[in-house]
């Protein structure tokens, strides 16, 4: 047998990346809820980072406060700084729209608007101020091919997209969201509502998308977590538990919390 | 004991008998004044002022002026009530004060039509000096269906997913942006639903309009909005117990087209609705 | 999710390839220390020796992960438990091709005897396995896999010819021992190399046919 193969190039240990989201001390409240408590962490750039738990650990929470998603329930506080390029998105002169524009967010049940494929994708340029026609049938081709869509709907552009299967409007919102060109991508639970064949799909999908975004997703489904993820953390009663990669986290992680909650033997 | 097979069967003709009993007064309504009315109909009869002291002719004018009142009260009443239902249920702070004003307009659903009537005189026709005409009139119907517009609205507005909120706001939209493109287009269906039933209703008053707009007898349309104009509800009234002698086909006739005019306008309000919901709606 | 899944399995089976490739460098130059009498040799196998068990390790940890990470099940499963089994094979192998080399330098040391022929080819036979065994891993081959079992027999039948060949040439000579006891551990561990072909023969038909032709392989035939 004549193979030569290189010796693999040791790329375990890389530059240190700067990390695109650094979170210091976050501490959120509900009214007196404390929902998140004293989160720190650190978010690499171009890499998936995924965040288990039970129900009700604080993920979620964790996740909508990084397009300050959260803005929106009244009665919220939060303490503690999140970086995101070094800015903190919390302070006094960040821009909220902005900042959303940056992180876009995929959401647990595909909620595409009740219009038009094309209008959907669209919606996101227009309100960003973008009217050019050509510009924005471009940039919508563009966007359906990152969500591996356009070759099922290319012809179909206008027809409503609640008419598409529950899949295909999650990876239209997918879609949607990539049109506006963010940096980061939020996701929270984005297969929960999917069939295994939609779910495969939706993994493969993000595995591409790590090349270009740095994504975040909250999963119920630890072997997704395990599946698609380059980072893992574990949240419990709003403690951020353990975090480090993934395959450290599922062969061999340092909390025993940690451990009998990915191995089931949890509570 | 009764099985259980047969007490569902005994429940099931008790729940029909009453439907039944429901729809009787409707059927015997339209049927009487089908069967009583239906020989006054004709192209004259709709087309011609009413002679002889309402006793002959046909009732022109009043459609005409019922049309113009329907039309007007809604163009008023619309714009307003859906900006109030916006702002009640987007922007309103939920405290005591946005409480009492939503206890108000569901109250303000409950007054007497005729207190709507007097208050339009007092206000519309006496102090602001519109007199009694077309403007007044539509004011006065406005004020009158404004709640029932605004609790639908804000209704529908409410029951806008807030998913479609969420996903508007991720993609950096500002509020208003999501107000006017998501959630306003979104709850159309149901503002347009308040809309039929305050067409209904302005219709087919006859109070209010009593002091504000109703001309007893016009024989002629209306020139300009400070014009007084006739009103199917009110010539009804006026021809059914005003006037002697006025010839029993003409009051069911009239009666005939008020009510196929109200189902009129709503079933163009339906199939408004029906197509809307159908086709896409931004 | 296949894709990326398939992208790992087919660079984890690469890296065994690789690592396999090593394995057959170092038989190679461990027997032809023996062979040429060429001493200068041992420090490339020795060499490679290290090599072949980092990778190890490597490949070990990488299958784990893949376990870990990606349930997998049936053909995906079974090639991943089989593929450590495979490495540790390999890595056996290596430490046997290092065994050959130090024993050849202390036969290469002393004059030569008569039995050397059969030994070069039953090395021959113990490579052929190996390679046959590692193409059949390769190409997912179970019928080429069978002809290593069957092949198995031969190896111990040169074992057995050399060992009562050397032991009767050291009776007659008893000067020869030193150089005898070495040639006898050689075959050895050349023997035991076949064997190790063997097990990756049977891992093979494992992943194919999802059967454990293990102890009683040839018994059904």
């Amino acid at each position: 047998m004549v193979i030569t193969l290189p010796e693999r190039v040791e790329s375990m240990t890389p530059m240190k990346k700067t990390p695109k989201v650094v979170v210091e001390n976050l501490n959120f409240y509900y009214g007196k809820l404390h929902a998140l408590k004293n989160i720190s962490i650190e978010i690499e750039q171009k890499e998936v980072t995924a965040l288990i738990g039970p129900s009700g650990c604080g993920k979620s929470t964790f996740l909508r406060c990084l397009n300050r998603m959260n803005d929106i329930i009244p009665g919220i506080r939060v303490e503690g700084r999140i970086l995101i390029d070094g800015c903190d998105i919390y302070s006094r002169k960040a821009d909220v729209i902005q900042l959303r524009r940056k992180v876009g967010m995929v959401f647990q049940k595909p909620n595409p608007f009740p219009t038009s494929i094309y209008k959907n994708i669209a919606y996101g340029l227009k309100i960003g101020g973008q009217h050019s026609k050509s510009e924005i049938e471009g940039i919508v081709e563009e966007a359906l091919k990152g969500a591996a869509l356009w070759n099922e709907v290319k012809d179909i552009l206008h027809k409503n997209a609640t008419a598409l299967s529950i899949g295909q409007q999650q990876r239209l919102c997918i879609a949607r969201c990539l049109a506006i060109k963010p940096e980061i991508v939020l996701m929270d639970e984005p297969t929960s509502a999917l069939d295994p064949i939609s779910t495969c799909k939706v993994e493969e999908l993000i595995l591409d998308l790590k090349s270009n975004y740095t994504i975040v997703i909250v999963t119920h489904n630890m072997q997704q977590a395990a599946r698609i993820s380059d980072r893992t953390g574990f949240f419990l009663l709003g403690e951020l538990i353990e975090y480090g990669e993934t395959k450290k986290i599922f062969t061999n992680p340092c909390d025993k919390r940690t451990e009998d909650y990915i191995t089931g033997r949890f509570g | 004991m009764i099985s259980a097979r047969i007490s569902q069967k005994i429940a099931f003709a008790v729940l029909l008998v009453f439907t039944i009993i429901v729809l009787v007064p409707v059927i015997a309504i339209l049927g009487v004044l089908v069967k009583n009315g239906i020989s006054s109909i004709s192209w004259e009869f709709l087309s011609e002022m009413p002679r002889q002291g309402m006793r002959a002719g046909g009732i022109f004018p009043a459609i005409v002026g019922t049309l113009l009142l329907v039309v007007g009260t809604v163009l008023v009443a619309l714009p307003v009530g859906v900006c109030a239902a916006i702002y009640l249920s987007e922007y309103a702070p939920k405290n005591r004060l946005s409480r009492i004003v939503r206890l108000s307009i569901v109250n303000l659903a409950g007054v007497p039509s005729i207190v709507h009537g007097l208050f339009g005189l007092g206000l519309f026709v006496l102090f602001f000096g519109f007199g009694t005409s077309l403007l007044a009139g539509w004011l006065t119907l406005a004020v009158l269906i404004l709640p029932v517009i605004i609790t639908a609205a804000e209704e529908s507005l409410r029951a806008v997913p807030v998913e479609l909120r969420e996903a508007s706001y991720a993609l950096g939209a500002t509020k208003w942006q999501t107000v006017r493109k998501v959630v306003l287009p979104s709850a159309l269906p149901g503002i347009i639903t308040g809309a039929i039933l305050g067409i209904g209703r302005a219709a087919g008053e006859t109070a209010p309009i009593l002091f504000t707009v109703a001309a007893f007898y016009l024989p002629h349309l209306p020139g300009s909005i400070f014009d007084q104009v006739m009103a199917l509800p009110y010539h009804l009234y006026v021809i059914a117990t005003q006037v002697p002698n006025v010839p029993k086909e003409l009051q069911y006739g009239t009666a005939l087209v008020l009510m196929t005019l109200v189902f009129g306008v709503n079933l163009v309000a339906i199939v408004i609705r029906y197509f809307y919901l159908r086709t896409f709606r931004w | 999710m296949e894709k990326h899944f398939d992208k790992e399995m087919s660079l984890l089976k690469e890296r065994i390839l690789y690592m396999a490739a090593l394995v057959e460098k170092q038989i190679n130059f461990a027997c032809r220390i023996l062979l040429e009498r060429n001493d200068s040799l041992v420090d490339e196998v020795k060499h490679l020796e290290e090599q072949v068990n980092r990778l190890q390790l490597e490949i070990d940890d990488t299958t784990v992960g893949l376990i870990a990470l990606h349930q997998p099940v049936a053909h995906d499963l079974r090639f991943l438990v089989a593929a450590v089994k495979v490495v540790a094979e390999l890595e056996r192998v290596g430490d046997h091709a290092f065994n050959i080399a130090r024993f050849a330098l202390s036969v290469i040391s002393q004059q030569q005897i008569e039995p050397m022929i059969d030994i070069k080819a039953m090395a021959a036979v113990a490579q052929k396995m190996l390679r046959e065994s590692l193409d059949a891993f390769v190409n997912n081959d179970p019928v080429l896999a069978k002809t290593v079992l069957l092949e198995d027999d031969k190896a111990d039948a040169y074992r057995d010819k050399i060992y009562s060949e050397i032991i009767t040439y050291m009776k007659e000579n008893p000067s020869s021992v030193p150089v005898g006891v070495p040639l006898l551990m050689i075959s050895r561990n050349l023997e035991r190399i076949s064997d190790n072909a063997t097990n990756i023969a049977e891992e093979v038909i494992f992943i194919v046919k999802g059967k454990d032709v293990r102890h009683h392989a040839l018994d059904e035939k």
